[in-house]
């Protein structure tokens, strides 16, 4: 069977399908970790992929979950290439997809702000809202999550604990 | 893939074995620290160093040219194949050892990144660009908690001047640039981080004022691990974290 090669076009809304393993409300286009498809003349597929953090343990079912999704649509060669450069950051992350995360109970990540002070002494007040009952009285439990990417924090209106996407 | 590249591959694997070998000792705390979130924080400290030091290693067997990949280096080599600082080998201690060796080390791994965000090997400056983003966020954590420890109870002040008392003379050898990167600081590939050190002294002092804590007087500093030769430490931890792989060669799964 002869079939003519996927568009570039084509190819991203295929990987627009493939979900993130930790977030699934996300793709893996919209969180930005998907950089660019080139289709060659022969149907092969080159995927440019660059990593969240560089010890993120997904990015390798990603990149498998990439892979198995082109093939599912026909797509007899797909090689799938990791780039450092531009360093990943969540301002890629599109409006849409932000308002899904808040909706499945995170809270979305807020605008990457550049900071002097390494330490500063005060923390630079922003507050996120409460995925469950949008109130803005939260507070940082941890920088750290359930995940490299989130950011534990709690609600004093629900008192219910929450998620944060880190701003990086 | 270009030509192996000696002086570089030992630069790199000097990068790579200060995350390899400061994330292992950093995981030995999963399941133990002494709060839940701070076991959730340190165990993602740890995946960050483990995940830098895998892009770092991994790079590093490319430039030597000689088939290892991170895996083998991470996992083949004897503590004498080693380069990382002695700072990173050392026990992880108390909860005031860990916190103000993070806090020591990350400071400088941020200016390191920064330097060699412009290095002239692409890939480099590309891990290190990422890298650097990750290490603000573990120096941040870590300062905190300096200041929190230093200035907080008897016991915990107590605790964080004998950390630093413990580790400051460690923290020469960061910045002690060995002579057979020359030719690769020249060449723009790495940075010359002797150039590092004021920039380091001053934000550490700031912070560790605010800590109430205070440097020991001594100007004595260890050195060694940049050219293999170890505290009896890292044996001891190299036989832990590379048992399953010796016991088993070549396994995948």
């Amino acid at each position: 069977m002869v079939t003519a090669p996927a568009t570039r076009e084509q190819v991203m809304a295929w990987l627009d399908e493939v979900k993130d393993p930790e977030v699934p409300v996300l793709s893996v286009v919209e969180l930005g970790v998907v950089r660019d498809a080139v289709v060659a003349a022969d149907g092969a597929v080159t995927v440019t992929v660059t990593p969240t953090y560089s010890g993120c343990p997904a990015m390798r079912v990603i990149e498998e979950s990439i892979a198995e999704a082109l093939r599912l649509r026909g797509v007899a060669q797909v090689t799938v290439r990791t780039v450092f450069t531009p360093a990943w950051t969540t301002d890629w992350i599109p409006e849409a997809a932000r308002a899904r995360l808040e909706v499945y109970g995170i809270a979305p990540p807020g605008p990457t702000e550049p900071s002097d002070e390494l330490v500063p002494l005060r923390r630079a007040t922003a507050t996120l809202r409460c995925p469950w009952c949008k109130s803005t009285a939260t507070s940082q439990t941890s920088e750290f999550g359930s995940t490299a990417c989130k950011a534990l924090w709690h609600c004093s209106s629900c008192l219910q604990p929450f998620e944060a996407f880190k701003s990086i | 893939m270009t030509a192996p590249n000696p002086a570089f591959f030992t630069a790199l694997a000097r990068l790579g074995d200060d995350r390899l070998v400061l994330g292992h000792r950093t995981s030995e705390w999963c399941g133990h620290a002494p709060i839940l979130e701070e076991d959730i924080a340190l165990a993602n400290i740890a995946l960050d160093l483990i995940g830098q030091a895998n892009l770092l290693l991994q790079h590093a067997g490319a430039v030597e040219g000689a088939g290892r990949d991170q895996d083998a280096l991470a996992f083949l080599r004897d503590a004498m194949d080693f380069r990382n600082v002695l700072l990173c080998e050392l026990p992880r201690g108390d909860f005031a050892v860990t916190i103000t060796r993070h806090f020591l080390h990350g400071l400088f791994s941020v200016l390191q990144w920064e330097a060699l965000s412009r290095s002239t090997d692409d890939t480099l400056a590309g891990i290190a660009a990422k890298a650097l983003k990750e290490s603000k966020y573990h120096v941040r954590h870590a300062g905190e908690w300096v200041i929190r420890l230093g200035d907080g109870t008897d016991e915990s002040r107590r605790r964080a001047q004998d950390a630093l008392n413990l580790l400051w003379p460690y923290t020469g050898e960061l910045f002690m640039q060995p002579a057979d990167e020359a030719g690769l600081v020249a060449a723009g590939l790495t940075a010359d981080v002797s150039q590092l050190e004021p920039a380091w002294r001053a934000q550490a002092d700031g912070v560790l004022q605010r800590a109430t804590l205070t440097p020991p007087a001594t100007t004595w500093m260890q050195r060694g691990g940049r050219d293999g030769r170890h505290t009896e430490h890292l044996g001891h931890m190299l036989a832990e974290m590379q048992i399953v792989a010796r016991s088993h060669p070549g396994a995948q799964w």
